[in-house]
């Protein structure tokens, strides 16, 4: 589903990712765990494609497409998904709307025709009931003050809206209380099917009791330093990321 | 001379002089008499060159550089002014082409013992004392060429006076069309709008050209808010890229009264509008909301003014702006808050995205103020579209072209909101979406 080779990105002239290896099957969720500034919201922009990231090395293969090269709506058309760690707030334009535009767009992407107000609407309400979206924050302009949480409540909404093949949650997890995490997770699983993929980047554990990931790798100083099961993210709640980077210190 | 030709100045006082010779008896009448003066006024200050610190941005040379014709017949009929499209049972609706008002195109929905309206050459039929006593009396000291030179021509335009405590449902529209299909034309209208006590209007004034010869067109507003009173004033233009435009629209407010603003500039090749409010009563609310839009080398310059002249009141603006191409924007806000205009609060914004590097807007807030316990805050920005918003709305599947125009028509829903005759608003979303959507 996801191959990413020898992945370089740099902003204004600094290396942020210094070769990065992944390879993701469908089905596979694999969580990224790392100490801040390692790169971890980097990489989930660079596949997203933002521009301001300047790519200076390898490949990264989508389904069989090479999408370096390809806009971020392309991108988002051909199934990728990015749950921000820090959604944009867009004063004057509708959750509602917007969404039904994004809708639309990847509809006419693919060679299908929109969805009228009817079926969109239908669709809209059976998405938000499953994140437990308030019916109000649709109505909204899109994320203003909108608290944390149902900011990244709303994150999860689109995806539902979308159903993307590739997901990519940059720390979803973050200023979720215990209820609203778990709610969030659900979103997450139900989404989940032996062709659909996740990448999960967090800083806790405890996201990873509701999504179970198939692989946890550590992003440490632009490279994954280490994989592992679940159990890896178990021994880094524990012990914390020190002995990890003394490994990497070791090897130079 | 070792030329023959004429310059647009030279032919103005010259036909006014010529027009006067033919007056018989009317040349001695006051307000003949104020029109004399005023072509004084114009002939001795002559057209601004960019020297004049209000015109520092705006420079007036190409426009007044050829000649124009300001008795233009027109062969205009309805079918040419469908856009607009105002179901004529829900607004009084008056057409002036080139200046001259069209009774055959006009309609009428208000009751007469609500407001009277007349073409300002009616009206002063009628009753020149009447008029004499509103004409000129707001601008006379303006000190501009352009309003002096609307004062000399004046001649055709609208009067409107709405009785003491009567709320006039139906909103009035007056439509200016400048048919320029077959020649460059010009005109002067001037209009009067006297609301009396406890009285409300909603009005607008909508600008359009037809064709692609050259218009001028140089108008002049002005608006007597008595206590109590409430007026919505919008003025919209959607004109050609040959049209040169300058407005003055002033506002005498008294006590209590309400006042709120629309000037939304969509088209025109050189827009000048002056709103200019005077706040001479306590307790008054004046709001003024812009937005302009110019693309190719098209030019949009707004200087307002809120004249803080007696205690308690506010007033609260803004204006922005979309610029695109090689276009220029001009906005110079005013506020002055007089010695005896304590407990003031007066606010006022401009926000500008600018999209192409070869576009340019200069902003100048000037705050002049002479009383001490008073509220007051400005504010410019000008800057280019929010980039994490659009890669937000890219990475949703939204094409840049698409997030963009969804960027920008939320930028102008602020200001277009505001506008509460529905068929007017409803006419600039479609206008500005289909603006949004050609580029
Ligand atoms: N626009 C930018 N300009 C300059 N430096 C940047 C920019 N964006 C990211 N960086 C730098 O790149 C590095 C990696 O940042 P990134 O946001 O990818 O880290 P992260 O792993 O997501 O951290 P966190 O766990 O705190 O979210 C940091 O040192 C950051 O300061
Ligand atoms: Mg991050």
């Amino acid at each position: 589903m996801l191959s990413i080779n020898e992945l370089r990105a740099s902003i204004e002239g600094k290396e942020i990712l210094k070769g990065i290896n992944l390879e993701i099957k469908p089905g596979e969720v694999h969580a990224i765990m790392g100490p801040n500034g390692s790169g971890k919201s980097t990489l989930a922009s660079v596949l997203a494609g933002r521009e301001e990231y300047e790519v200076t090395g390898g490949t990264v293969v989508f389904d069989g497409k090479e999408i370096l090269d390809m806009a971020p709506e392309d991108r988002a058309a051909e199934g990728i998904f990015l749950a921000f760690q820090y959604p944009v707030e867009i004063p004057g334009v509708t959750t509602i709307n917007f969404l039904k535009t994004a809708v639309n767009e990847i509809r006419k992407y693919k060679g299908e025709s929109p969805l009228d107000a009817a079926q969109f609407l239908k669709m809209v309400r059976e998405k938000a009931k499953l994140v437990s979206m308030n019916d109000s924050l649709l109505k909204r302009a899109l994320n203003e003050g909108f608290s944390g949480g149902e900011k990244k409540r709303n994150e999860i909404f689109q995806m539902a809206v979308l159903e993307p093949k590739l997901a990519i949650l940059d720390e979803t997890d973050s200023g979720l209380d215990i209820d609203a995490l778990r709610i969030v997770a659900e979103g997450v699983n139900s989404l989940r099917s032996p062709d659909r993929s996740a990448i999960v980047v967090t800083h806790y554990q405890r996201l990873l009791d509701y999504i179970v990931p198939d692989y946890v790798h550590v992003l440490y100083k632009g490279r994954i330093v280490k994989s592992g099961t679940k159990e890896l993210a178990f021994e880094l709640e524990e012990k914390g990321y020190d002995w990890i980077k003394a490994e990497v210190e070791a090897i130079g | 001379m070792s030329n023959e030709t004429i310059d647009l100045k030279t032919r103005l006082v010259t036909d006014f002089y010529a027009r006067e010779s033919v007056m018989n008896g009317e040349a001695s009448s006051a307000f003949h008499q104020k029109k004399r003066a005023a072509l004084a006024e114009f002939d001795k200050l002559g057209f601004p060159t960019t020297r004049n610190e209000e015109w520092k941005y705006s420079n007036v040379k190409d426009l007044t550089s050829v000649l124009y014709n300001f008795n233009a017949d027109s062969s205009i009929t309805s079918a040419d002014l469908e856009d607009l499209k105002i179901p004529s049972q829900e607004a009084n609706i008056l057409y002036f082409i080139n200046g001259h008002y069209n009774a055959a195109l006009s309609v009428f929905v208000s009751a007469s013992s609500q407001i009277i309206i007349d073409s300002l050459q009616e009206a002063y039929k009628k009753d020149p004392v009447l008029i004499n006593t509103y004409f000129n009396e707001l601008v006379k000291d303006e000190n501009d060429a352009f309003t002096a030179l609307n004062t000399a021509f004046a001649q055709d335009g609208v009067f409107i006076h709405i009785p003491d405590n009567q709320t006039v449902e139906h909103p009035v529209i007056l439509r200016f069309i400048s048919d320029a299909r077959v020649q460059n034309v010009g005109s002067q209208p001037r209009n009067i709008i006297a609301v009396g006590r406890n009285a409300h209007v909603k009005l607008a004034e909508a600008y359009r050209t037809l064709g692609n010869e050259r218009s001028f067109t140089n108008t002049v507003t002005e608006i007597f808010v008595s206590e109590d009173a409430g007026v919505e004033y919008y003025k919209v233009q959607n004109e050609s890229e040959n049209a040169y435009h300058i407005g003055t629209t002033k506002v005498k407010m008294l006590d209590r009264s309400q006042f709120y603003s629309g000037t939304v500039t969509l088209n025109g090749r050189f827009t000048r509008n002056n709103l200019n409010i005077i706040l001479d009563g306590e307790r008054c609310e004046a709001h003024m909301y812009g937005l302009y839009f110019p693309d190719g080398v098209q030019h949009v310059d707004n200087h307002t003014v809120a004249d803080h002249r007696k205690p308690n009141s506010e007033s609260n603006e803004l204006y922005k702006g979309i610029l695109r191409d090689r276009s220029k924007g001009v906005f110079n806000g005013k506020i002055f808050v007089r010695p005896d205009a304590q407990k003031t609060n007066a606010f006022q914004s401009c926000k500008n995205i600018v999209l192409s590097t070869d576009a340019t807007m200069n902003t100048k807030p000037q705050l002049e103020i002479f009383a001490d316990d008073v509220k007051c805050s400005h504010g410019t920005t000008t800057g280019q579209i929010d980039e994490e918003a659009l890669f937000y709305m890219r990475s949703r599947g939204i094409s840049q072209s698409e997030a963009m125009a969804l960027l920008m028509f939320a930028f102008c829903a602020d200001v277009i909101s505001q506008i509460r005759i529905d068929s007017v608003r409803e006419y600039l979303e479609g206008v500005i979406a289909e603006k949004l959507a050609s580029k």
